[in-house]
């Protein structure tokens, strides 16, 4: 590191003094430290699961109990696990659900609210208020609005005793209804996002537009959204991070079983469950970060572009 | 920008013919357009409303006429049973004592690994960058497992932990928060210093300050809007924070409320109205925060998702 502060504080274009060698040392470890934290809680984890999971290790007994089974872990999620296919099955349709409804709803609050009409602040504020709500709290409002026999969605709707739908219970319904939830918690959080995003495109432009004849939807689908494009792909990656982080609301609701399994919640059963199964719980967060790393690399590669086009 | 948009306004009004056509047009849409808000804005209220006026309800009251009902009665009782009975100051202390030193250090952290990386130019700075970024991103339960282990590995002194463990103690939660918060720190930090002129510091180095005095007299005083931002957010995530304490901290006792209200529920909050008073008094600082502080908020928000 010093070696590279060298050459290019060198490099520099202009006759800048040369940084003192004390000033080198404080600023390797400005950065070091950090780093060296960041880097041994987070990266080292993460490689770690990488190479525990090919490992049949139960967490007893010192890292010389480590026994390498190759791909053994693997292919017991996928044959001998039921309940894998269900959740991966379920994170893949929250992702989807993410993305089409609540994303669409935020994008089009957006919109709506960009157009500098009255009352703007106070709806942005309520639309947004849920986003405050810490994601156990929206489960546990979700538990008062829902429950069969003494929620709000049965009273209203008049539904009482053994006909009536447990839409948290009933592990057909129970998944729609808790996406439903964390639709609600999520929509704001779009929507400020696109507020944003929308600040920067031009307004001249899209009053030309409309002076041209177009309609508002021509408007907006020639106009405004291809002019989001940054901003959209920062929004997708948010979205499906977010699904595949979903954990404390199903855990609050029912500890994330019959019907509400998620991967996120098979690793952390693989811990804190009965049986301590570390390899195992590692070889499903593997499945976790590889499809959180496409939508990583993707991100990276929108947000650092500009600085390769520097 | 409204101040772009206003001349191109004034001339189209001025064309003959034009402004009739213009209004009708853009009035009935406006209409439509406020219905929907203010359907939207109700059922986004609508729960919390409900769970507000369940949790304002005595039990007997539900219980006879149900919950979808007309209260015969309102009162406070329900708060004070879930504030008292499960004595819920002890949980909001145990969350402070975890996110006070946390976003502290964090932003302290941050800010020295955005001043390096942004004010110097060193070879490393784009990789650092993506370091910390791409780990922000990581999904938590991605480094759960072996996090669990090294918890139970890393020893600390008795008069830090009674568990003598990182696992189960403070030191561990706040760790890891500053560990992982700090990617996204660095990230909204760097992109902000970025933006104030190099010729800041230069003219600073040409004084001869020291590295350190350009980051505390230079960087950092122009750096509060960011750090507010950030101060803000981070404090909402970490009051939030719902899954380290619940697999690094089993001691039900030592819990930050968010974990701790999980397992109140069975104990003390046995009806709905009772879970209603107990979620909305849990809920109060982080919207406390968010309407004085919004504008930090969104702004923090914001500066994450986009550059600059």
């Amino acid at each position: 590191m010093a070696e590279s502060t060298a050459t290019s504080t060198g490099a520099r274009r202009r006759r800048v003094p040369r940084m003192t060698r004390t000033d080198r040392i404080v600023l390797v470890v400005l950065v070091g430290l950090p780093t060296i934290l960041h880097v041994a809680f987070v990266w080292v984890p993460t490689l770690s699961s990488v190479a525990l999971s090919f490992t049949d290790w139960n967490g007893v007994g010192g890292l010389d109990a480590i026994e390498w089974v190759g791909l053994r872990n693997y292919e017991q999620v996928f044959t001998i696990y039921p309940p894998f296919w269900p959740a991966l099955r379920n994170n893949a349709l929250w992702m989807l659900f993410l993305v089409l409804v609540p994303t669409a709803f935020g994008l089009f609050l957006a919109v709506a609210l960009d157009k500098q009409i009255r009352g703007s602040r106070f709806y942005q504020s309520a639309l947004y208020l849920p986003v405050v709500l810490a994601p156990a709290l929206v489960g546990f409002i979700t538990q008062i609005v829902f429950t069969r026999d003494t929620g709000l969605v049965n009273g209203l709707l008049g539904l009482t005793g053994e006909g009536a739908p447990d839409w948290l219970g009933d592990s057909t319904l129970n998944l729609p209804t808790v996406m439903l939830a964390s639709g609600w918690r999520h929509a704001g959080y779009v929507m400020v996002l696109y507020l944003a995003g929308l600040k920067s495109v031009d307004h001249a432009l899209r009053e030309a537009a409309v002076l041209d004849g177009a309609s508002e939807w021509q408007a907006f689908r020639h106009v405004i959204f291809p002019a989001l494009k940054p901003i959209n792909v920062v929004v997708l990656v948010v979205t499906v991070i977010e699904s595949l982080r979903t954990f404390d609301l199903v855990y609050v609701i029912n500890k994330g079983t019959n019907g509400l399994e998620l991967l996120s919640v098979l690793i952390t059963q693989n811990i804190i469950g009965e049986a301590s199964r570390i390899g195992f719980g590692s070889a499903i967060a593997v499945m976790l970060l590889l499809v959180s790393t496409v939508f990583i690399v993707v991100y990276l590669g929108q947000v650092f572009r500009k600085d390769a086009d520097r | 920008m409204t101040v772009t948009t206003r001349p191109e306004r004034v001339a189209a009004r001025g064309e003959p013919g034009e402004r009739p056509r213009r209004t009708r047009r853009v009035r009935a849409p406006r209409v439509v357009l406020h219905l929907v808000l203010v359907v939207a804005t109700t059922l986004w209220l609508a729960p919390i409303a409900y769970a507000l006026y369940t949790s304002l309800r005595p039990y007997s009251d539900t219980a006879e006429h149900g919950y979808v009902s007309l209260a015969r009665s309102l009162t406070l009782d329900n708060y004070i049973t879930a504030f008292a009975g499960a004595d819920l100051p002890h949980y909001f202390l145990n969350t402070m004592l975890v996110a006070v030193p946390a976003i502290v250090v964090t932003l302290l952290l941050a800010s020295f690994v955005a001043f390096g990386i942004s004010r110097f130019s060193w070879r490393l700075n784009i990789p650092l960058l993506i370091l910390f970024t791409a780990g922000n991103l990581l999904p938590h339960q991605v480094i759960i497992t072996p996090l669990y282990r090294m918890f139970l590995e890393i020893p600390l002194p008795e008069f830090m932990s009674e568990s003598e463990l990182l696992y189960d103690s403070y030191w561990g939660l706040i760790l890891i928060h500053v560990a992982v918060q700090t990617g996204f720190c660095v990230f909204v930090l760097s992109n902000y210093m970025r933006t104030i002129p190099v010729e800041l510091t230069e003219a600073a180095t040409m004084d001869g300050a020291s590295v350190l005095r350009q980051y505390r007299q230079v960087i950092l005083p122009l750096c509060r809007p960011p750090l507010a931002a950030l101060a803000t957010l981070e404090f909402t995530w970490i009051y939030n924070d719902f899954f380290w304490p619940l697999v690094l901290m089993p001691t039900g006792e030592k819990r930050p409320i968010m974990a701790a209200l999980a397992n109140l529920r069975g104990q003390y909050f046995v009806d709905n109205n009772l879970v209603a008073a107990g979620a909305l008094l849990t809920a109060v600082p982080t919207v406390v925060v968010f309407f004085l502080l919004q504008r930090q908020f969104v702004n923090g928000l914001t500066m994450g998702a986009t550059k600059g």
